[in-house]
């Protein structure tokens, strides 16, 4: 494996829902240590794409491989296993429970007790958690408190800690600035920069340009569930990108943030 | 940010103080209700209120609704509602006692309620998930029907009573420790509590209960397999009605077709007077066994002075209500200090 092995490669992803073509024919490849940013108008394709990246969604025609190997995945399970991770948008945090539990929800910590009775161990839990915390730089009061009492970057970060708590290869962001108060949305890029400085792949889907052109190594646009275009981000600017977006002249939705420019 | 730094200097004692009183209400804020209720009506009857007698009938009394609400808190967390345990209580009940009557030696008689209550339980989860019926109301809605008719069905409507010791004694006997006198029921709902406590603070299913209350998405991609926990969950409840069954069977030596009507009601009343939120994600195993002893306590009183049940359950009801207003009040407070 050399380092033009792509971390996940999309070969001619297609998905349709009955008679909706979703995708038709999309490709995409992620480098080691490369954020690319995905960007598109809604419906375009882009959380389709990622759900079948994810292991959501089967596609219905194409090809996934990771390191180069061909990949079947039959639930987000599997592709955890691939070292796969997914950041919703909505966060999918369970408020009502600590940081290090929704850090290890699906995958707690266990300790045998009496030799064979497995049972959670919150201690290990609170250790383990706040050591990938330190890690990432992210600063909480303290792990134990209920993800409820965090803001919403607070939240983002514990949700992208969640995805990088084991040996993440690619992991996949769906918008992760889109609620975010202003001067929380900087710490949140910056931790993105970070985990690409530790060599993980990310895919960035966001419709904000300032995220893209702070973050990006490389965007791609999805028009109508196909490719659009692509570029090395130092191959181009805001307009253009924006351009992509709305495809051929369709200008009824101007995606929010745009305006930032 | 621009509040003078003098303000800001000022402003965190106090929060401080509320914000570390509001975990501890949060905590034991219905222990507090316990022993308050319970310092009043030691006051109102302080010859009879604290004599073991007296205490231990409370416990004899709450010990059927205590367990019916364990199984019930349950569902609740995963913020569902089981609305059929008060028939599931008096279907495994009938069971029981018509299987009893009919010659089952003891040791499979006890494990009767067990598997009846869990096979409705079952059904129960099954049904909710598979039909993708729009609320867990609706299903046990329709199995409190169901369960109760065939309830009548089994036992042609009428009661079924004696039966063997072993049966009765988990419900009606009492285990004398140095000359006290103590029911059996007390240490089968303790029992009870102190396993559900550990599988749901110890193991990872029941850490995944309280997820799936807090967001059912979070948990379904972080790989739990909801439909089957909830699956799970119903036939935990119903289990635990089947053993208030027993209970309740135990204490009427009979079993009658009648019984736990409206019971689920009380039960649900105990969850919620117990912290428990009908959203889910939130409550305690403590916080439940409160909320029966609240109940439980305030029916004793009420029956030591003479009160009418008509009164009693006018009572229960404005009990209800005051916890649960006041237990929002404080959430507001709690989380305008966030």
């Amino acid at each position: 494996m050399t380092d033009t092995t792509p971390l996940i490669e999309a070969r001619g992803i297609c998905k349709y829902f009955g008679a909706v073509t979703a995708l038709e024919s999309v490709s995409l490849r992620l480098m080691p240590g490369e954020v690319l940013g995905v960007v598109g108008d809604n419906g375009a394709g882009k959380s389709t794409l990622m759900k079948v990246l994810s292991g959501m969604h089967p596609p219905s025609k194409g090809e996934l491989l990771i390191n180069g190997v061909p990949v079947h995945f039959r639930s987000p399970r599997d592709a955890r296993v691939c070292g796969i991770e997914m950041v919703y948008q909505d966060l999918a945090l369970a408020g009502n429970m600590r940081i290090d539990e929704n850090i290890f929800l699906g995958r707690e910590p266990l300790r045998r007790i009496l030799g064979f009775l497995p049972i959670v161990d919150h201690k290990a839990s609170t250790r383990q958690a706040q050591q990938h915390l330190d890690d990432l730089k992210i600063h909480v009061k303290s792990v134990s408190q209920r993800v409820e009492e965090l803001s919403g970057g607070q939240r983002q970060a514990v949700a992208i800690a969640r995805a990088t708590a084991f040996n993440a290869k690619v992991v996949i962001m769906d918008e992760p600035t889109a609620a975010l108060a202003i001067k929380e949305v900087r710490k949140v890029l910056d931790l993105i920069k970070d985990l690409r400085n530790h060599g993980i792949g990310i895919i960035l889907i966001s419709h904000r340009m300032d995220d893209i052109f702070y973050v990006c190594n490389r965007v791609m646009a999805l028009f109508r569930g196909q490719n659009f275009a692509e570029s090395a981000l130092a191959q181009t600017d805001r307009n253009e990108v924006i351009g992509w977006i709305m495809g051929n002249r369709i200008r009824e939705t101007v995606p929010q943030g745009m305006d930032l420019n | 940010m621009t509040t003078p730094a003098t303000e800001l200097s000022e402003a965190p004692p106090n929060e401080r103080l509320s914000v570390r009183l509001l975990p501890f209400l949060d905590r034991y804020g219905v222990l507090l209700l316990v022993f308050g209720m319970a310092a009043f009506s030691f006051a109102l009857e302080p010859e009879v209120f604290l004599t073991w007698r007296n205490i231990s009938n409370i416990f004899r009394q709450i010990s059927v609704n205590a367990v019916l609400a364990l199984g019930e808190f349950l569902v609740i967390v995963t913020a569902g509602i089981d609305l059929s345990v008060g028939s599931i209580l008096a279907l495994s009940m009938m069971s029981t006692a018509i299987l009893a009557k009919a010659g089952l030696p003891w040791p499979l008689v006890i494990l009767v309620p067990f598997m009846v209550g869990g096979a409705v339980g079952a059904v129960n989860g099954l049904g909710l998930t598979w039909l993708h019926l729009p609320h867990p109301f609706i299903m046990t809605l329709g199995m409190l029907n169901i369960a109760r008719g065939m309830t009548n069905l089994i036992s042609n409507g009428a009661a079924v009573s004696g039966l063997p010791d072993q049966v009765s004694w988990l419900g009606a006997s009492d285990i004398s420790i140095a000359g006290v006198d103590i029911p059996v029921s007390l240490f089968a709902m303790i029992g009870a509590y102190g396993l559900m406590s550990v599988f749901l603070t110890y193991t990872r299913t029941g850490r995944h209960i309280y997820a799936i209350g807090g967001n059912p998405q979070a948990a379904r991609v972080s790989g739990i397999n909801v439909d089957r926990t909830l699956v799970l969950v119903y036939t935990i409840c119903a289990m635990l009605a089947g053993f208030s069954g027993l209970l309740l069977a135990g204490r009427a030596n009979s079993g009658f077709p009648s019984a736990g009507i409206g019971q689920e009601l009380d039960a649900i009343s105990a969850v919620i007077i117990g912290g428990a939120s009908f959203f889910g994600g939130r409550g305690t195993v403590l916080g439940v066994f409160a909320g029966a002893l609240v109940i439980g306590i305030m029916h004793n009183i009420l029956n030591l002075r003479a009160v009418s049940s008509f009164w009693q359950q006018v009572l229960i009801g404005v009990v209800i209500i005051v916890v649960v207003s006041m237990d929002v009040l404080r959430r507001k407070v709690g989380s305008s200090h966030r």
